[in-house]
């Protein structure tokens, strides 16, 4: 088996190497067909671990390729570690690369710079799979940070377009603030423990021995096992993007859709929720932290929410979204419940893939349109894309019939998080969770019918205007983003350059095909294996990857929920949303636009993200440039030189005016005082040791 | 097994200046009008003597045992009174040997086409440099250490000063000027250390007690001419006016080897001979660390010239180096050597990448270019590499430096590695705007459009510098193989000196 992983994990970067390096002398279809191979061959590897882990009572297991750092206690391995959490990953994370490589057969078709893409998407992969894979931190942080970097390759593909590369960036660095957090995190870690192996870390009571220590600072005790904790999860914050250092996400949408699909919904920004399931017996003596998680994670759901459904932006729609769905997943692991929380990470790559690849097909037959004002009607051109997208809404808003098992992937997922919430009602981040949760599926439902309705249903938008979405095509000027969309718009996205006429048209089947694989994820993924991920079956199936602490009875509560609302309410918002959508946006289509047009305060707030741009603008960027531009040109330039070398005191001293005019003196000076040394040196040595 | 070299320290370390030493006998013979074929001939023997060179050091460190901790290959020739010939290595001045012997041969072929001016001359400074910066590294008496140290900075002047740019002079002066104080200082120390005890022998001066009231004293002297090599902040705005004014090749030997020479100084002379010194002082030096790393990050994002942007990250880097030292525990010490290897490799491949854009254009304003990705593909591959490598991506070797001297600093005092951990984000705000501005948008300067991608002579030198980055990024026990040991040993007598 070990070399099987082995295998799984390393074929990736074989493909990327080739198609990175030889790419342009391979050319573009071995390029493409050597990732895609080996990322299905690494697809069918994963689909074997994780069976043989689920069925064949494969034990846990860590294969050690190589050592990484040894100092000391500090001491790391290249590892693949394979248990109930990482077999799951390692599903997940192939199925969607593997389908998201084949798409980009098609949606990238008459891209010039094939073999770069395919090499980005398989490096994402690789290091998706080694962060997946870590037993220490230390090859967690090299995983998590590798995809950093393919996210950031991936945002700025179009790197001649300024917003594409201001995107990539903003990435980058915000989710450097996260690792800031993160990096200390693992020292506080490894300055507790003297370890910063998983393994090591997780053996029973290692933690628990640090429950109450911690710092005495303002007369408060701050436990070390919360302050570790928590500044793991601010890493997690910034590659989940979560409240506060989200900002990145909605801008990455500069990146080709099979990027988004893959790294910016499924996979990537998921490793946040990962990392705290991961760290369970941390997270389980670390109340504050734990609490904290579930604030964020709520706020982050309705939050994140409450943009989406005024944005335009097919695309920025569905990347709110996710935002949103990661908030979910981040407070099922505050209120405790770690297998719910990685159960709705399952079966959100699935339908959260099939959205955004969806909405790539749509952008791909709209010849680059990504605004929904601009679409409408569209159903009758592409009847599959209109069934899976239809699919993955009703995946997304959790439709399902209560106490059956009648209901698509996120009737299963969703629903225990909601219910895990109510678990924890007696607590107030349980209720607030919960609150939060039920709210945020109203708008879910809401955002999620409106972008169906708007884009497959009413009227032809894009009917009367034939000739000019080809180069107004990216709606970014609606966005507030007006800095971002200048100049370079002209070169457009991909310029797939259709000759032919600007009807809409269906997408090859190069790219329905992973749709409607993806398609049958959303519909059987929670049915299928919610009696594994959160039922009857999930202590063996998690093993001791996911650790429930004592007194954490969680997933006992959820279980026994005896009020007959509780089951219920999910349903009720998601009809409620749906009615709204169809009110608001098939009905009585006027309306919404009216109000658009209106600009009140609360649109306003929404629609501009609740400026969090513009603040961030304002302060941090604004602060950096100034304290930069301070210690140049007073710190450096006035004050130390001014002092130093160009002061009054030290020009006399040294005769500069004199110098100047010999290129070369100092080096005479230099060398002459050297030799004074060297001569004092040696008389002191001959003269003055000998008594 | 290798054939054992008779004497091989000092083989390495006066190896290129037999080299200069050939280019001046040739060209004492060849006829006046030949100066094209001298030119010629000086620079492919230049070429040969840094790879022999550099032959004899893979040899060495081949030859090295690295489970002992003290000094191997030793020489020793007494002089006179307390002076003697004494060279040896241990696992921490091996691997600067190693590095500079692997630089300067990319430095010769980098200055191939580039240099057009007095080429012999400039030959031979560089192969007068390689020795002079080696003997630093293998000399253990205080003498000799001396000689080459203070010695290696006149080839530097020269290059910086007959090769470089505009504004030469000044730069020059500047060096000039914080140079001075700093040695001034430490040659009194040294006459000082000499006299009490009695011997300039290194090794036995390391475990010779000096008096807790005069450590203070003489570790402010070492401590003044160090700094000014590393350069540490506040005495650290020398170094962005030296690079910009030096040619590729002579900033990439700044960079590379001549900055170290204030970390291994710490490390052989501060931390083992006045412990006690070291220890009441580290506040101190971790204080100028972490505002090393904010403050230079911050002022090298606002700058407009490529060489001065990449100058002010040096000295951020270095602010882990010494934050790394005085940890005064394995981790950052480790780490801070580490940092130095690294940052040798990286540093100098970032001036390689900017020697190629200045060869082509002339100009190292960020502003003249913009959209290079485009017309020059394989260039914009390598830059990307080495702009992530220095903002310390795992997987390259400039992220294990970071990681270890902050972990080994916060084993120190949590609040030095909070500080320093910003320093993470700002690294990436500077290196990634530079790089957009460079390599991103859309191509609007047409003389951009003249030159082509790399040539076969650049791909070769970035090649090595390439495999050098990533190797240790992935495989660190190249280097901590050899400094575990040493620095053991450093740690144990640092602690047991002040009882820690």
């Amino acid at each position: 088996m070990s070399s099987v992983v082995t295998v799984a994990v390393l074929a990736p970067i074989v493909g990327a190497a080739i198609a990175g390096l030889f790419g342009r002398r391979i050319g573009n279809i071995p390029s493409q067909a050597v990732t895609t191979g080996l990322l299905f061959l690494s697809c069918a590897l994963s689909w074997f671990t994780f069976i043989q882990h689920t069925w064949g009572g494969m034990a846990d297991f860590t294969v050690q390729l190589l050592p990484f750092i040894n100092i000391g206690d500090f001491h790391s391995a290249w590892s693949v570690r394979i248990d109930g959490l990482s077999a799951t990953m390692l599903i997940v994370v192939t199925s969607v690369s593997s389908l998201v490589h084949l798409y980009s057969w098609g949606y990238m078709a008459e891209d010039d710079s094939r073999p770069r893409f395919f090499a980005y998407l398989s490096l994402f992969t690789f290091a998706m799979l080694m962060l997946v894979t870590a037993a220490d931190f230390m090859q967690l942080f090299f995983g998590w940070e590798g995809v950093g970097l393919a996210s950031y390759l991936l945002i700025g593909f179009w790197y001649y377009k300024d917003s594409a590369s201001s995107a990539a960036i903003k990435a980058f660095v915000v989710n450097r603030v996260g690792d800031f957090g993160f990096a200390l995190g693992i020292m506080t870690v490894f300055w507790q423990f003297h370890t910063i192996n998983f393994h090591e870390l997780f053996q029973p009571g290692v933690i628990a021995a640090w429950q109450g220590k911690g710092w005495e600072f303002l007369g408060q005790n701050f436990s070390a096992l919360d302050i570790a904790a928590f500044l793991l999860f601010i890493g997690a914050m910034g590659k989940s993007a979560q409240f506060f250092l989200h900002t990145w996400l909605p801008d990455a949408m500069e990146g080709p859709t099979p990027v988004s699909a893959l790294i910016h919904a499924a996979t990537m920004v998921t490793a946040g929720v990962y990392m705290v399931c991961l760290l369970s017996p941390l997270f389980e003596y670390a109340p504050v932290a734990k609490e904290i998680v579930a604030y964020i994670g709520a706020i982050t759901a309705i939050f994140a929410a409450s943009i989406g459904f005024t944005q335009n932006d097919i695309k920025r729609v569905i990347a709110y979204s996710t935002c949103s769905q990661l908030g979910y997943m981040f407070f099922a692991a505050g209120v405790g419940a770690y297998p719910m929380a990685m159960f709705h990470l399952f079966t959100h790559a699935f339908f959260k893939a099939l959205l955004f690849l969806g909405a790539g097909s749509v952008i791909h037959g709209m010849h680059h349109e990504q605004d929904m004002r601009k679409m409408g009607g569209l159903w009758k051109y592409m009847k599959v894309t209109y069934a899976v997208m239809t699919i993955g809404t009703i995946a997304i808003t959790g439709l399902g019939i209560p106490f059956t098992k009648f209901g698509f992937a996120g009737f299963f997922s969703k629903d225990a998080i909601l219910e895990a919430a109510w678990a924890a009602h007696g607590t107030p981040h349980g209720m607030f969770a919960f609150v939060m949760g039920i709210s945020a599926a109203l708008l879910t439902s809401f955002y999620s019918w409106r972008l169906i309705a708007m884009t497959f249903h009413g009227k032809k938008h894009w009917d009367h205007s034939h000739d000019d979405h080809a180069h107004d095509a990216h709606g970014h000027d609606a966005h507030a983003h007006d800095d971002h969309a200048h100049a370079h718009d002209a070169h457009g996205h991909d310029d797939h350059g259709h000759g032919h006429d600007h009807k809409p048209h269906e997408s090859p089947w190069v790219m329905l095909t992973p749709l409607v694989v993806l398609a049958f994820g959303a519909v059987f993924a929670g049915f299928i294996f919610a009696p594994y991920f959160i039922g009857e079956h999930h202590e063996t199936f998690w093993g001791h990857a996911i650790f429930l602490a004592p007194h954490n009875e969680v997933m006992e509560k959820a279980e026994h929920i005896t009020e007959l609302w509780v089951h219920l309410a999910p349903l009720a918002v998601t009809l409620l949303g749906m009615a709204l959508a169809w009110y608001f946006y098939v009905a009585n289509p006027k309306l919404p636009k009216a109000m658009a047009a209106k600009k009140g305060p609360i649109y306003t707030f929404l629609y501009n993200k609740w400026f969090f741009d513009e603040i961030y603008q304002a302060t941090f960027v604004k602060l950096t440039k100034f304290l930069g531009d301070v210690f140049w040109k007073i710190g450096d330039i006035r004050i130390i030189d001014g002092l130093g070398p160009n002061g009054a005191a030290w020009t006399a001293l040294a005769s500069a005016k004199r110098l100047v005019k010999t290129q070369t003196g100092y080096v005479y000076h230099y060398a002459f005082f050297m030799f004074l040394g060297v001569a004092g040196l040696l008389t002191w040595v001959v003269f003055g040791m000998g008594h | 097994m290798l054939p054992a070299i008779p004497n091989i320290l000092s083989v390495v370390t006066f190896l290129p200046l037999f080299g200069a030493l050939v280019i001046l006998v040739m060209r004492a013979m060849a006829r006046k009008d030949d100066s094209d074929v001298i030119a010629g001939n000086a620079k492919w023997v230049a070429l040969w003597t840094t790879l022999l060179t550099l032959l004899v050091s893979v040899v060495l460190v081949l030859q090295f045992d690295h489970a002992k901790p003290g000094y191997q290959f030793e020489e020793r020739f007494e002089w006179f009174g307390p002076i003697s010939y004494h060279m040896g290595v241990d696992g921490i001045s091996i691997l600067f040997v190693l590095l500079t012997a692997f630089l300067m041969p990319l430095c010769i072929a980098a200055s191939w086409d580039s240099i057009k001016t007095r080429i012999t001359e400039y030959m031979i400074a560089f192969l007068l440099l390689e020795t002079l910066v080696i003997g630093v590294f293998t000399s253990l008496d205080l003498f000799l250490f001396y000689i080459f140290f203070e010695g290696g900075l006149v080839p530097m002047f020269l290059i910086i000063g007959i090769w470089g740019g505009k504004n030469r002079t000044y730069a020059a002066y500047k060096f000039f000027l914080y140079t001075l104080l700093g040695s001034v200082l430490m040659l009194a120390a040294m006459l000082y250390m000499v006299n009490v005890a009695g011997t300039a022998d290194i090794p036995t001066l390391s475990k010779f007690a000096f008096a807790r009231e005069v450590q203070p004293w003489l570790w402010f002297a070492f401590f003044a001419s160090f700094a000014v090599k590393m350069p540490m902040w506040p005495v650290h705005t020398w170094l962005p006016d030296a690079h910009v004014e030096a040619p590729t090749a002579g900033s990439v030997m700044l960079a590379g080897i001549l900055l170290k020479l204030g970390g291994y100084g710490f490390i052989r002379f501060n931390l083992p001979m006045f412990p006690y010194a070291s220890h009441m002082f580290a506040p101190l030096v971790m204080g100028l660390s972490v505002v090393a790393v904010v403050y230079t990050s911050l002022v090298a994002f606002r700058q407009t010239d490529i060489k001065k942007l990449i100058a002010y990250s040096s000295v951020a880097h270095m602010g882990f180096v010494t934050m790394g030292i005085f940890a005064g525990n394995a981790l950052g010490i480790q780490g801070a050597v580490y940092q130095m290897i690294s940052h040798g490799v990286i540093s100098g491949a970032l001036f390689l990448c900017v020697g190629v854009v200045y060869d082509r254009w002339h100009t190292r304003e960020i502003a003249f270019y913009g959209g290079l990705t485009k017309l020059l593909p394989h260039y914009a591959f390598v830059f990307l590499l080495f702009t992530m490598a220095n903002v310390g991506l795992p997987g390259t070797s400039g992220f294990i430096g970071e990681i270890t001297t902050m972990t080994g600093a916060y084993q120190w005092g949590t609040w030095v590695a909070f500080v320093a951990a910003s320093g993470v984000i700002f690294s990436a705000v500077y290196a990634l705007n530079l790089y957009k501005r460079v390599m991103f948008g859309v191509v609007t300067n047409d003389e951009l459009k003249k030159y082509p991608d790399l040539s076969v002579r650049e791909i070769a030198i970035f090649a090595p510098l390439i495999a050098g980055t990533l190797l240790l990024g992935i495989y660190p026990a190249f280097v901590f193989d050899f400094t575990t040991a040493s620095i053991d040993a450093v740690v144990a007598g640092y602690r047991a000196a002040f009882g820690g």
